[in-house]
């Protein structure tokens, strides 16, 4: 037998950071539950034509406020329709795209964004430190929804606006967060040594220093985007989000308030929608703290 | 205590300058120019137009009025409402303590069971009862309120006729001056049965509604504190003394526990006042944020500008308190650079 296969049999070496990760975070049943919502919900969002049994706008006006099918409807309408015949099925899964797309969207763009600022301010120091931090302290002290909304009167409503605003509301967090835990290793001696080794400002950002900010930032990133879905919603239901007739859930929401009565699947459906989405996104964010982060870890 | 109460307000300055600027911007930045919307569909002569302008500054260079801008809003002056031609001060403190009695009422509820909840959770820590309150929490931390409210329209009010819809209180039965503004005093003081109960039930499901999300945050930040004070060696000695489990828990646990909690209170009143806009909307409650909401649909600006100047002055505030407060109980933080 050859010696370098008793070797590597005989001694067990380190797992790999991924196989050690997946075992921290597939001890929490919470969280691999989570994960196996969001990757069906994914899934299903993103071939949405095909699993679709209609179009989001198409109006059947033979069909208006049909109950959905185990509630004595039609099974041609598996979650009936709402006020206009439109098939809530069909809508929701719709919207389920919209959703995870301003999820994904306001998260990238506000964590490439938010961590530029902070190694900005981390690094740069001074005057540039003092502006970044000014401007994110006057974003978190108006109320989130309130900037939002302030936000969308000036440049106005739509998706992409809808987009624009969250993640301004949403900056803070990145900067912050990385701000801090960048100030925090730049103190450090393996960082001295970096720099006595000659590594120049962008090595030093974005190769020793930015990579052990990262397991906070992955969290934060993770819970940002439930947090932009919940509030996209919110501006949808309050009409400053995406406009009819595109099907998005808050917007579908803003629509069924008169039926609540007549037709209470209109108002249960969309809503429902929203919270097992952003609970299953909590739960996988919860679990990748605890698995990525022990420092934060709950319990 | 001194030099840090004064770098803390320091800090404060730039924040308030930077906030006049913005709801400055606000109103030029919208589209339709203030005149535009004032002179209406019928239109308005050059020579009106021009006096209108000089009137309202804007004439005057940009630095001039944003200067004025400030001048006024220093002297308390938050402009006019377009729409009723009052005051927007003299609006906003008509609406808030509706607003303020609401937030209140949803902290206290979510204190009271948040607070419980989460010293459950970290004595009965990995039971049934732990994983279930915590499953609750998130639950209610991802709950979109909004939809949370309709819910509970449908059940409580459509279904089993429990609660009312809308409003502060049944305003066909009972009518009296305000007095304080709060309905709850405003009731007890004008004498007439029935009048406290009817706001009472009004507030209940709103209440819930705007107080879920905090409570979730409360239950959720006790346990984790909890836990963590309770593997402290002081507690580890208050239990070998032979104390009873629930002195230890109550007394020498829980106070410790709580100052995290505390501090986090106070930081959520900027997510109350969002939740506010939110939950006012679907239950008509006639306060600031339904207000502001419906300021943009009716697309006056200056009552806009103004709300959210005096909004968000009062989240830098209350934020500013709490610090000063934490610094007061926590010499660290007092001294840290």
């Amino acid at each position: 037998m050859p010696a370098d296969t008793t070797l590597s049999t005989g001694r067990s070496s380190p797992p790999s950071p991924i196989a050690e990760f997946w075992r921290d975070f597939s001890e929490n049943r919470g969280a691999v539950a989570g994960l196996i919502i969001i990757a069906t919900i994914t899934i299903v969002a993103l071939f949405a034509d095909v699993f679709a049994p209609h179009s989001p706008i198409e109006q059947f006006r033979e069909a208006t406020r049909m109950p959905p099918a185990f509630l004595g409807g039609e099974w041609r309408f598996p979650l009936g329709t709402d006020a206009v015949g439109r098939d809530l099925l069909s809508r929701i899964i719709h919207g389920g795209r919209i959703s995870l797309f301003i999820g994904l969207s306001v998260m990238l763009v506000s964590a490439i964004v938010g961590v530029s600022l902070g190694l900005a301010a981390a690094f740069a120091g001074g005057a540039v430190d003092i502006v970044i931090s000014r401007v994110m302290d006057l974003i978190v002290a108006i109320p989130s929804l309130v900037l939002a909304i302030l936000i969308i009167a000036v440049i106005g409503p739509n998706l992409t606006n809808t987009i624009i605003a969250v993640t301004i509301v949403y900056l803070p967090r990145y900067v912050r967060l990385v701000r801090a835990s960048a100030l925090a290793e730049l103190t450090k001696d393996y960082v001295t040594s970096a720099r006595v080794a000659g590594a120049g400002p962008r090595r030093l950002m974005l190769v020793t220093v930015l990579p052990n900010c990262l397991a906070p930032l992955i969290v934060q990133a993770a819970l940002g985007i439930s947090d932009a879905i919940l509030e996209a919603a919110a501006l949808g239901f309050l009409g400053l989000g995406a406009q009819p007739p595109t099907a998005e859930w808050g917007a579908m929401l803003a629509d069924s308030r008169e039926f609540i009565r007549a037709a209470p699947w209109i108002v249960t459906i969309p809503g429902l929608a929203i919270l097992v989405t952003v609970l299953a996104i909590n739960l996988t964010g919860d679990g990748l703290r605890d698995a990525l982060d022990p420092k934060l870890r709950r319990s | 205590m001194f030099r840090f109460l004064a770098r803390r307000l320091a800090l404060t300055i730039p924040t308030f300058v930077a906030l006049m600027f913005l709801t400055f911007m606000l109103i030029r930045l919208v589209p339709g120019d203030p005149i535009e919307v004032r002179k209406g569909e019928r239109g308005i002569s050059p020579e009106r137009l021009e006096l209108l302008r000089h009137e309202m500054g804007l004439d005057q260079p940009i630095w001039q009025q944003f200067l004025d801008y400030c001048g006024n809003l220093l002297q308390g002056d938050f402009g006019t409402s377009l729409i009723s031609h009052e005051k927007v001060l003299t609006e906003f403190a008509i609406l808030f303590p509706a607003t303020l009695e609401l937030t209140f009422c949803a902290m206290l509820f979510a204190v009271l069971i948040g607070v419980p909840a989460g010293i459950i959770a970290a004595v009965r820590r990995g039971t049934v009862v732990d994983q279930s309150l915590m499953g609750l929490a998130l639950t209610g931390y991802s709950m979109p309120i909004f939809w949370w409210g309709l819910l509970l329209i449908m059940l409580m009010s459509e279904f089993f006729h429990l609660t009312p819809v809308s409003g502060r209180i049944d305003l066909i039965k009972y009518y009296f001056e305000p007095v304080t503004g709060f309905m709850l005093i405003d009731t007890v003081l004008s004498g007439q049965k029935g009048a406290f109960l009817s706001a009472l039930h009004h507030l209940v499901l709103p209440t819930i509604v705007l107080g879920t999300v905090p409570l979730a945050v409360i239950a959720r930040m006790t346990r984790s504190s909890m836990l963590e004070v309770l593997s402290e060696d002081y507690v580890r000695t208050a239990r070998a003394k032979g104390l009873s489990p629930s002195r230890v828990v109550g007394l020498h646990a829980l106070r410790n526990a709580l100052i995290p909690v505390v501090t986090s209170i106070g930081l959520q009143i900027g997510t109350l006042l969002a939740g506010a806009v939110l939950t006012e909307t679907i239950f008509s409650w006639p306060g600031v944020g339904k207000w502001l909401i419906e300021s943009i649909g009716r697309r006056d600006y200056p009552a806009l500008q103004g709300g959210i100047m005096l909004i968000s002055t009062l989240v830098i505030l209350v934020n500013l308190g709490v610090d000063l407060l934490y610094g007061l109980i926590n010499p660290r933080i007092r001294h840290a650079r």
